[in-house]
């Protein structure tokens, strides 16, 4: 068998930090699944018109436009619903929508003002200190312990961008078909990674 | 006066369905007795349980981008916990899941854990397959007789290694010739190369240990093909390493790109889907097999068919689920079943080690293209003589990659973004093909009242590693890291994924070949030692495992006992 297939090399790409791959797979897998009967009533318009668009902006804070595309022209805010709804059980999809507003209420805290109401300095300065917050968390969590909602978001917005057709062939380098393999070839500091 | 009218119908519709040679099963195996088979002359009628698949074609996902799956090749919720069995493959992807039996389709019992991955389809597992092609040395044929463990097999490398060049050269196998013992060299097609640190950990193996060889990955690629994979169809592999959707190319060796098309060239080829075999026939009066009942998955019909000659190659434990079905007057506990032991000493690999580490390596360097293959270290344990506190002993799979950057400063925006579009430092990887002993308390057997979809028995698993496995898997691990950080790796990680017997996916024997009739089921030529006329050439014969990639066996054994089977057909023997 060839084993190393099971790691996605979009999981790769990511190492450490990452997406994907076992990390991944764990929040996808069949695991303990405890009933919320609160969360559907909370969350229920989470992934609705407006939701889609706030997660275009919590993703396009953490990957932005620059030469290359962003996240928002990867469309992950979208990508970001589908995962949740067909790939998370349920205490993750409740972990997630709940984040949502757990990002507005940092937002309105901080800054007196809605997440989508603030600009993208005072973003990158909010979800800086979520994700510092998150990843304290992480250190320190026990693998039955919850995730933290910031780890999902990152995860997804990583994972949903680098797999676009914008993230894979503008952010990264695509060949759809190499036609051959070389092993052995000169790389010069810039060069983008392969993304599959 | 008797009614004939009856008889007459069913004379009729027995000439209408008997055949030279019947093969059960289309996969990587009974594709190779299809070839021979029909190449001999004998009008070949292949049974396979699931659907037709048609090389190219009936790939549907072959050269989808990654973006155009919704879930990114993420597989659902919903169809993991559906499916606690099959999800656990690494390949049951949204790419590919498509090619998976789902859990319900085909239900077995597992009295001790066993994840049974199967491939219901024409072509069978050949289409998502691993392509690794080392071939078995004495030091594996003689391990079972020199270590005292199973039984003696009844060949040697010298009576398969001819078969062995006929199989690689028309499959075609990429490889190097490296004159290493444990893996003899074959007749190859170049090597995929190694990346520049692969080099580096061949040539710094090589240094520090006098008896441990890194070679290049041998493995079912067309990397230059010759006329006889054109004249397949097939052309050269592009390196797109998507292999297990199946290859528009016919980069690499399937049942449905190369040897199923080429036996229909012939015009004696006849392939029946949906064909679930309950089992094989008897014929009291001749001493025979006779034929092979099916059942229509379709329409739930029972039919007979006939033939001279039977080659059952529907994936190990299958075959000893038709085997164990196939009762008669004279094998009341199974087809060619006098010793008791039909069922037993199944046995598979051990794949529960990896090692990984960084490796300091150029920066200045990468690689074009994705190799679908991999280096290997040949097995370096116990060849020829005891030097463990283990029986057996195992492959290693290897290689290095340029893994995930790792941002030093912002963990979001810009900055952050583009750190993540360059390749990282270089990573090491080894994992293992360990030696599984077979014994006898590993085995299969058929439910005394649960059936299947189709009424036919399920199959109860009972198998288990030993202590002898975890020693084995220790000393991989420890010998690998060893030899991780003897060349150089740091932070190096030993994992055990502790997975249960079967995800593997190399499960084999149950059926073994051997030279006693009273101690095994299949002679040297893979016939049944009570039932001339079967012969059982995919897994379900392996007397044991070996540490090397088994399917190029299986098709090396297949054609070897397809061109005895018609030899003896024509002198009458059979």
């Amino acid at each position: 068998m060839n084993r190393r297939d099971a790691l996605s090399r979009v999981a790769l790409l990511l190492g450490g930090t990452v997406v994907g791959g076992a990390v991944f797979l764990e929040g996808c897998g069949p695991g303990a699944d405890k009933k919320a009967a609160d969360t559907a009533a909370a969350t229920a318009n989470a992934f609705d018109a407006n939701g889609i668009a706030y997660l275009d902006e919590v993703a396009e804070t953490i990957i932005p436009a620059t030469t290359t595309p962003g996240a928002k022209d990867a469309k992950v805010g979208a990508f970001m619903a589908v995962m949740v709804n067909d790939c998370y059980e349920e205490r993750d999809q409740k972990i997630f929508k709940e984040g949502m507003s757990k990002i507005e209420d940092a937002s309105k805290k901080k800054f007196n003002k809605g997440f989508m109401a603030i600009d993208a300095n005072q973003r990158k300065e909010l979800l800086t200190e979520i994700d510092k917050e998150a990843k304290a968390y992480g250190a320190s969590k026990k693998p039955d312990d919850p995730n933290h909602y910031f780890r999902l978001m990152k995860e997804l917005t990583l994972l949903g961008y680098f797999t676009s057709e914008p993230g894979a062939t503008k952010a990264l380098r695509y060949v759809a078909v190499p036609g051959k393999y070389e092993g052995c070839i000169p790389y010069k500091k810039g060069d983008k990674a392969w993304a599959t | 006066m008797p009614d004939t009218t009856q008889v007459n119908i069913n004379n009729k519709a027995q000439a209408q369905n008997t055949y030279d040679a019947i093969v059960i099963g289309s996969g990587i195996s009974g594709g190779w007795a299809a070839k021979e088979l029909c190449e001999l002359g004998l009008k070949t009628l292949v049974l396979e349980r699931g659907r037709n698949i048609e090389h190219i074609k009936d790939y549907p996902t072959a050269t989808t981008p990654i973006w155009e799956f919704p879930h990114r090749t993420r597989m659902l919720e919903k169809d993991i916990k559906d499916n606690p069995v099959i999800s656990q493959c690494y390949a049951f992807t949204e790419d590919n899941a498509h090619f998976f039996v789902k859990d319900k389709e085909h239900p077995y019992v597992q009295e001790k854990p066993f994840t049974w991955v199967r491939g219901y389809q024409v072509g069978g597992k050949s289409i998502m397959w691993g392509r690794a092609c080392q071939r078995w040395s004495d030091f594996s044929f003689g391990g079972p007789a020199r270590m005292g463990y199973a039984v003696d097999w009844p060949i040697r490398y010298a009576d398969v290694e001819k078969w062995y060049g006929h199989v690689e050269r028309f499959a075609g196998i990429c490889g190097n010739k490296d004159g290493v013992p444990d893996i003899p060299d074959g007749d190859y097609l170049p090597p995929f190369e190694m990346n520049c640190v692969e080099q580096e950990m061949k040539r710094k193996i090589s240094e520090k240990y006098k008896d441990r060889y890194m070679v290049h990955g041998r493995w079912a690629h067309l990397t230059k093909p010759n006329p006889i994979h054109l004249e397949q169809g097939r052309g050269q592999c592009q390196a797109r390493d998507l292999c297990t959707r199946g290859c528009p190319y016919g980069g690499y060796f399937s049942s449905v790109s190369s040897t199923l098309p080429w036996a229909k060239k012939t015009g004696n080829l006849t392939i029946r889907p949906h064909s679930v075999v309950h089992s094989i026939i008897y014929d009291e009066k001749k001493g025979k097999a006779s034929g092979v009942r099916i059942i229509d998955a379709n329409t739930k019909e029972s039919i007979d068919y006939f033939a001279r000659i039977i080659f059952v190659n529907a994936a190990a434990m299958n075959s000893n689920l038709i085997l164990l079905n196939s009762k008669s007057n004279r094998f009341p506990n199974g087809l060619g079943n006098d010793s008791g032991i039909l069922g037993k000493y199944v046995a598979h690999h051990n794949y529960r080690g990896s090692v990984n580490g960084d490796y300091d390596g150029p920066e200045d360097k990468y690689y074009f293209g994705r190799n679908p293959s991999q280096p290997m270290i040949a097995n370096y344990r116990n060849l020829g003589k005891q030097d463990t506190d283990f029986i057996g002993g195992y492959l290693t799979f290897c290689g290095a990659y340029r893994g995930g950057a790792n941002p030093q400063g912002d963990q979001i925006g810009a900055d952050y973004k583009e750190a993540l579009t360059e390749p990282g430092g270089w990573r090491v990887f080894m994992y293992m093909q360990g030696e599984v002993v077979p014994r006898e308390a590993n085995h299969v057997r058929l439910h005394p009242d649960l059936k299947d979809p189709y009424g036919i028995p399920q199959l109860i698993t009972s198998v288990s590693y030993t202590d002898n496995d975890e020693k084995l898997l220790k000393d991989f691990l420890d010998q690998s890291k060893e030899m991780m950080e003897a060349i150089g790796c740091t932070n190096v990680v030993q994992h055990d994924n502790k997975w249960a017997p079967g995800l593997d996916i190399h499960e084999m024997g149950g059926c073994r070949m051997g030279k006693d009739p009273k101690t095994s089921m299949l002679n040297k030529w893979n016939q049944l030692h009570h039932c001339s006329n079967v012969f059982v050439t995919d897994g379900a014969c392996m007397t044991s495992t070996g540490n090397q990639s088994p399917s190029i066996l299986y098709m090396t054994l297949t054609a070897r006992a397809a061109n005895y089977a018609v030899g003896e057909m024509k002198k009458m023997n059979l």
